[in-house]
C-alpha cells in the first residue's frame, strides 16, 4: 500500500485552508454592488393569504408572488402511481401552508435594513386550522393541506410479501409502537445564496451552499425558464449539509430572480432563528411494528403501519415520497426472515416540508426494528444480543437477497455483533447492574445492529420513483503540461474530504504523487453533471468514477511514452508518475510536454483525445453497497432526574474497503454524535396551532463535547464485490445506530422500575413521567 | 437576526450613567457584558433607542474581599468569580460561576447583569439569594439596598425604579462551621437550569436557608427551613418533601415532573451541604 494511495489515512488536503480560518464559504465572497435579501416569512402554520401590502415607499426593494410573473412553481415529479403532487410557489400565494414559508423577498443595503422592511410588510390572511400530527391528518374531518387532493396523502404504498396465517398465529407477537421527533440538521454554516448575473458568460450566476450544484442549476433553470447552460451555480466550501443542502431551495429560485431583474448582485445568508423557525425538516415518524416469533425468539415475519411526516410540500429533487418508500423497503434490516407486510404513508402536514436528513429512513427503522427485538428478549428471558445472533443473515447465506429483495453483498453480521458484545463488556455491565451504584443510577447496555444500503444506483431509485435518477457518475482526468494531474468530479465535499481522497484514487491508478493531484469540484461551469454527494454515494461513484478516468488516461499516456522509448505499449506499465519498460522509463510531464508542446514527437496512431478524459461509472451491480454496523452502548440513567449519561460508546462497522481510514473514522464519530442527538436531546416540538416552539439554541439542544463519550471505533472490512476497490457507502452510518441503541439502553436501565420507553428523544420529562408512572402503577 | 437600529454611548461615570437612563425615558437600556441582551437585541425582542454600556465604569468592576462580607461590583464577571479574581472567601461562589453556561459567556457576562435580566433559570439569583446577600442599588444620587432575594419581583422583571442601577452585590461571609450545597440540574454542560438549588446551613449564624431555582417567576427562598428538615441535620433523608411541594406549589411553580426535579435538587443540595464546608 502506497503511504497516500487507497487504505492510506492521509491527511486532508482541505484542512489546511480550513483550520487557518482561509475556508471559502458563501458568506467570503465579495461582489461590489451586492445588496442583502431578508425573507418576509409566513407567521402560521395554515391560513389563507389574501394579501400581501408593502409600504408604499418600498417600491423596487420588495418583491411579492404577483411580482415573480412567469416563473413557475418548484413540482418534484415522481413516477411513482398514485403520488398527489404539490406546488409549491416561489412566493406564497394563495395559502401559507408552514410556518416560516418565504411569502416575500425584501432588498437593502444591509441585512438589519433589509429585516427593518420585512418588519413593514403586511399580511392579510385568514387563519386555518393546522395539520399538526401525521395521525391526525388522516382523519376525515382533518383540515387539508392541500384541498384538491381530497386528503392528506402524498403517497401510501402496501408490501406484501410470503405473510401466512401460520406466521400470524405464531407463538410470540411482539408489538412497539414508536414514535421520532421533528429535527433541525443543523450543519455548522446554514444555506446561504449570492447571484449576480454575468454578463461575459451570458449566464446568472448562483454561489449557494448547496450539495448539489447540477440539480440546483437545472431547478433554479425550470423555475425561471431559462435553459441550463444559462445558470451557473459554484457551491464553493460548504460547512456541512447531511441532506439540508440536498434540494432546490425557494430562496435560491428568488435570489435568481431578483439578480436577473435588478441587474445587482444580491446575497442572502439563512440565520439560527430562520434555521429553527422554519426548516425543522426531518426524521418524524410513525411505527406501529409487530413481530411474530417463535419460542426460541427466531422471527417468522414482520408487520409494520408506517407514517412519516412529509410537511406541506414535495421537495426537489428528493420528493416527499422517497422516505415512506426508503421505510416499507429498510424495515426487514439486516435479519433473515419471509413474511413481512408494510403499509407506509408519506402524509402531508402544516410543517415545513421533509427532506432526508444523513441515514434518512434507516434511523428510525432501525430504532422500530431493533425495539421489537429487544422485546422479543424480554420476552422469551435472553440477552437481546443472543436474538439477534439467532435472526441475523449469516454469512455462509451471502450474497443475501432479503424479503424485500434488497441484495446483501456480503460480509458477517453476527460477527460484528459478538465482537461489539465483546468490546462494550455486556458480561462486566451485567456484574455491575447486580452490584449497584453508590450514586443511586441505573446502568444499562444496549445495542442496535443495521446494514446501511449506500451509494443507491440506478435501478434502485428508479423504483424509489426519484424526480432525478442516477446513471453513470462521471469524473474529467487531465494531465497538466508539467505532469501534474487535475481531477474534476460532479460530487460535492462539504465536510467528506474528497479533495483528499479522490487525490488517494488517483494516485492509486497513476501513481502521480498525491501532492500533484488536484481536485476541483463545485461548478457547475468545469465538472461533469452529477446529482452529487448524498446518500453514501460519492466514494463508490465518484471514486468509481475517478479511477475509471485515471485507468484511462493511463493508456493513452503508456502509448505516448511507450513511444518516446522506442518501446512496444504492451511491454510498458504506468505508475509512479513514469511509463517504464525493463530498461527504461519516461516522465509523465515528458509525455504532457509531447503532447501540449512538441507534437512533432507524438505516436503517428495517437489518440487525438489528448491527455484529458471523461469516463463513466456504474457499479457492476448497482442495488447498492450494504456497510453494516453494531453499536453498543452503556448509559447510567438517574431515575430522579431523568438525566442519562452516556458512559462508554463502541461502534464496530464494515464499510468495505476503507479509502482513508481516519475520514471514515471521522465520519462514523460524527455520524454517531448526530444520532446521539436523535436518541437524547433534539426535538421541535410544535403547538395546536403549528408554531414550532424551538426559536433558538436554548430550545433546542445539540449534543455537546460534554455529552459525548470517546466513541470506540472497530473495524471489519468486507470489501463489495460491485466496486472499484471494494469500496461501500459508509457516510451515513453513525446516525442510524444511536437512538435504537440508546432506547435499549435505557430500558435496560429501568427495567428494574418496570418502565419501557418508546420513542425519541429520550429527555428527562419522558423518562421522570415513564418512571412516575410505573411507580403509580406498582403502588396501585 | 440582526437588531433595530440603535445609538450607544460608553458611560464614564455612574451619575452619567443615571442621567443618560433617566433622559431616555425607557428607551435606554444598559449594556455590561451583554450575553442576554446581545441575542435579545439581534432577535429584536430588545429595541432599545439607545444602550449604555456601564462596563467601564471603575467602580462597577472592583471586587472586595473583606472579613465578613464579599462586595462584587455589579459588572465583575463571573470568570472572575470562578477564577477567585473577585476574593475567594466563599467558596460556594466560585463553584456556581463555574458552571453559568460556557466559559466563554462567563468571560463576559456579570453578576449584576444576571441579576438585572432576572431570567428564571439563572444561577445566580437562586446562589446569592441562599447565601443572604442584597444589593446596592444606586438613582445616580443615592443609594438603597435590597435583598437579593426579594430582588426579582417576576420573570425578566425587578425591584429596580426608572433610572437606577445596581451598583454592588454584597455577600455575607458564612461562618467557619458553616456548610452548603449547590446544584444545578441541566441536560447538558452550559444549559440553563432544569432544577437548581441551594442550602446554607450556618449554626453560628444560626442560619439554616434554602433556595429553588429555575421555576416560573423568581426563586423559592425559605429563609428558616429548619422545619423541612424536621429540625434536625440538615439532608436529603430529613427532607420534608411533601412540605415541599406545598411551599412551591403556593409559591407558583410548575406541577409534576417538572416540581419532582426541584425537590430533587433541593434534596441532593442537602445532602452536599452535609458533606462540604463553606471555608476549606
Amino acid at each position: 500500500m502506497s503511504a497516500t494511495g487507497v487504505g492510506a489515512s492521509v491527511a486532508r488536503t482541505e484542512d489546511d485552508r480550513f483550520l487557518r480560518g482561509r475556508g471559502q464559504y458563501v458568506a467570503d465572497w465579495r461582489v461590489p454592488g451586492t445588496r442583502e435579501v431578508a425573507f418576509v416569512r409566513s407567521p402560521v402554520a395554515h391560513a389563507r393569504l389574501r394579501a400581501v401590502r408593502a409600504p408604499e415607499d418600498c417600491a423596487g426593494t420588495v418583491f411579492t408572488a404577483a411580482d415573480l410573473r412567469g416563473v413557475k412553481p418548484v413540482r418534484a415529479i415522481t413516477s411513482i402511481k398514485g403520488f398527489k403532487l404539490s406546488s409549491e410557489p416561489i412566493l406564497a400565494t394563495g395559502k401559507l401552508r408552514f410556518v416560516g414559508e418565504v411569502v416575500a423577498a425584501c432588498v437593502a443595503a444591509t441585512r438589519a435594513e433589509a429585516e427593518d422592511l420585512a418588519e413593514r410588510v403586511e399580511l392579510d390572511y385568514e387563519e386555518l386550522p393546522a395539520v399538526t400530527d401525521m395521525l391526525a391528518a388522516r382523519r376525515p374531518d382533518a383540515p387539508l393541506v392541500h384541498e384538491e387532493w381530497g386528503d392528506n396523502v402524498f403517497i401510501e404504498t402496501v408490501e406484501d410479501r410470503g405473510m401466512t396465517e401460520a406466521v400470524l398465529a405464531a407463538p410470540l407477537k411482539i408489538t412497539r409502537e414508536i414514535r421520532t421527533a421533528r429535527q433541525c440538521m443543523f450543519p455548522m454554516e446554514g444555506r446561504g445564496a449570492l447571484a449576480f448575473r454575468d454578463d461575459r458568460l451570458r449566464c446568472l450566476t448562483l454561489v449557494s451552499a448547496t450539495q448539489m450544484p447540477h440539480i440546483v442549476q437545472l431547478g433554479v433553470a425550470d423555475c425561471l425558464g431559462l435553459p441550463d447552460s444559462a445558470v451557473r451555480v459554484i457551491s464553493p466550501d460548504v460547512g456541512g449539509g447531511f441532506g439540508y443542502k440536498g434540494l432546490l431551495c425557494r430562496e435560491e429560485v428568488v435570489l435568481g430572480w431578483l439578480a436577473q431583474t435588478l441587474g445587482h448582485p444580491v446575497r442572502w445568508l439563512e440565520d439560527c432563528r430562520e434555521h429553527l423557525g422554519a426548516n425543522a425538516n426531518c426524521r418524524e415518524h410513525h411505527y406501529v411494528v409487530t413481530g411474530f416469533a417463535d419460542r426460541d425468539g427466531r422471527l417468522l415475519g414482520i408487520d409494520c403501519v408506517a407514517h412519516v411526516d412529509a410537511g406541506a410540500y414535495s421537495v426537489y429533487p428528493t420528493s416527499a415520497a422517497l422516505e415512506a418508500s426508503m421505510v416499507a423497503s429498510l424495515i426487514p434490516g439486516p435479519y433473515d426472515f419471509r413474511a413481512y407486510r408494510c403499509r407506509s404513508a408519506a402524509v402531508a402536514t402544516n410543517k415545513c416540508p421533509i427532506l432526508p436528513y444523513r441515514g434518512v429512513g434507516r434511523t428510525g427503522v432501525c430504532l422500530a426494528i431493533e425495539a421489537v427485538m429487544d422485546g422479543i428478549a424480554r420476552e422469551i428471558g435472553v440477552e437481546p444480543y443472543e436474538v439477534r445472533l439467532r435472526n441475523l443473515v449469516r454469512p455462509e447465506q451471502m450474497p443475501y437477497d432479503n424479503v424485500m429483495g434488497r441484495h446483501f453483498d456480503g460480509g458477517d453480521y453476527p460477527e460484528a455483533v459478538r465482537r461489539a458484545v465483546a468490546a462494550i463488556g455486556v458480561e462486566a455491565i451485567r456484574a455491575r447492574q447486580t452490584r449497584g451504584e453508590s450514586d443511586g443510577r441505573l446502568i444499562g447496555v444496549g445495542l442496535a445492529v443495521f446494514c446501511e444500503q449506500g451509494a443507491h444506483g440506478t435501478t434502485v431509485l428508479a423504483s424509489w420513483g426519484r424526480p432525478v435518477v442516477p446513471g453513470y457518475e462521471q469524473a474529467i482526468a487531465r494531465l497538466t503540461v508539467d505532469g501534474d494531474l487535475e481531477i474534476r468530479v460532479g460530487t460535492h465535499s462539504h465536510g467528506q474530504g474528497h479533495e483528499t481522497t479522490f487525490a488517494q484514487v488517483a494516485h492509486e491508478v497513476l501513481g502521480v504523487p498525491f501532492a500533484r493531484i488536484r481536485v476541483m469540484q463545485g461548478d457547475t461551469l468545469y465538472t461533469p453533471f452529477s446529482t452529487a454527494t448524498w446518500g453514501s454515494r460519492s466514494m463508490v461513484m465518484g471514486g468509481g468514477a475517478v479511477a475509471e478516468a485515471c485507468r484511462i488516461l493511463g493508456e493513452r499516456i503508456k502509448a505516448i511514452g511507450a513511444w518516446l522509448m522506442q518501446a512496444d505499449p504492451a511491454d510498458a506499465t504506468v505508475g509512479d508518475g513514469c511509463v517504464r519498460t525493463a530498461s527504461a522509463s519516461v516522465s509523465f510531464a515528458e509525455v504532457a510536454r509531447a503532447w501540449y508542446l512538441q507534437p512533432q514527437h507524438l505516436p503517428p496512431d495517437v489518440d487525438t483525445g489528448g491527455l484529458e478524459v471523461t469516463a463513466g461509472y456504474r457499479a457492476k451491480r448497482d442495488s447498492g453497497t450494504f456497510s453494516y454496523a453494531a453499536h453498543a452502548v452503556c448509559v447510567a440513567v438517574d431515575p430522579e432526574t431523568g438525566l442519562v449519561e452516556i458512559l462508554d460508546y463502541v461502534v464496530l462497522e464494515d464499510g468495505g474497503v476503507l479509502v482513508n481510514p481516519m475520514i471514515v473514522d471521522g465520519q462514523v464519530r460524527g455520524g454517531t454524535v448526530q444520532g446521539i442527538g436523535t436518541g437524547l436531546f433534539e426535538a421541535v416540538s410544535f403547538d395546536a396551532q403549528g408554531q414550532p416552539l424551538a426559536s433558538t439554541l436554548v430550545d433546542y439542544l445539540l449534543p455537546g463535547a460534554g455529552d459525548v463519550p470517546e466513541i470506540r471505533v472497530l473495524h471489519m472490512e468486507t470489501p463489495s464485490p460491485n466496486t472499484t476497490f471494494g469500496a461501500k457507502g459508509i457516510g451515513e452510518g453513525g446516525a442510524i445506530g444511536p437512538p435504537a441503541a440508546l432506547v435499549s439502553a435505557v430500558n435496560d436501565a429501568l427495567r428494574p422500575l418496570g418502565v419501557e420507553l418508546q420513542g425519541v428523544p429520550l429527555g428527562p420529562e419522558r423518562i421522570l413521567a415513564a418512571v412516575a408512572a410505573a411507580r403509580a402503577s406498582t403502588s396501585a | 437576526m440582526k437588531p433595530v437600529a440603535f445609538e450607544t454611548v460608553r458611560a464614564a461615570s455612574l451619575a452619567e450613567a443615571s442621567r443618560l437612563l433617566r433622559e431616555a425615558g425607557g428607551g435606554a437600556k444598559l449594556v455590561a457584558g451583554g450575553q442576554s441582551l446581545g441575542p435579545m437585541l439581534n432577535l429584536r425582542l430588545a429595541r432599545p433607542r439607545l444602550l449604555i454600556d456601564v462596563a467601564g465604569i471603575a467602580e462597577l468592576t472592583v471586587a472586595v474581599d473583606a472579613a465578613d462580607q464579599v462586595v462584587l461590583g455589579s459588572c465583575v464577571t463571573t470568570a472572575a468569580v470562578e477564577d477567585g479574581r473577585a476574593g475567594d472567601a466563599i467558596p460556594m461562589l466560585a463553584e456556581v460561576a463555574g458552571h453559568v453556561a460556557y466559559r466563554a459567556v462567563r468571560n463576559r457576562g456579570t453578576v449584576g447583569g444576571s441579576l438585572c435580566h432576572a431570567d428564571p433559570a439563572a444561577d445566580w439569583p437562586t446562589a446569592l439569594a441562599a447565601l443572604g446577600a442584597d444589593v446596592i442599588i444606586s438613582d445616580g444620587r443615592t443609594e438603597r439596598s435590597v435583598p437579593v432575594a426579594g430582588f426579582a419581583t417576576g420573570a425578566f422583571e425587578t425591584a429596580l425604579a426608572p433610572g437606577e442601577i445596581l451598583v454592588r452585590i454584597r455577600v455575607p461571609v458564612p461562618s467557619h462551621s458553616a456548610a452548603w450545597g449547590w446544584v444545578k440540574l441541566t441536560r447538558k454542560a452550559g444549559e440553563f437550569a432544569l432544577a437548581n438549588a441551594a442550602v446554607l446551613v450556618d449554626h453560628e449564624r444560626g442560619i439554616c436557608r434554602i433556595a429553588i431555582g429555575a421555576l416560573r417567576g423568581p426563586p423559592l427562598v425559605v429563609g428558616d427551613a429548619r422545619g423541612l428538615f424536621g429540625g434536625g441535620p440538615v439532608g436529603a433523608g430529613a427532607l420534608d418533601r411533601v412540605a415541599l411541594n406545598r411551599l412551591l406549589g403556593a409559591h407558583g411553580g410548575d406541577g409534576g415532573t417538572e416540581r419532582a426535579l426541584h425537590v430533587t435538587a433541593l434534596a441532593r443540595a442537602a445532602d452536599r451541604a452535609a458533606a462540604v464546608r463553606s471555608r476549606t
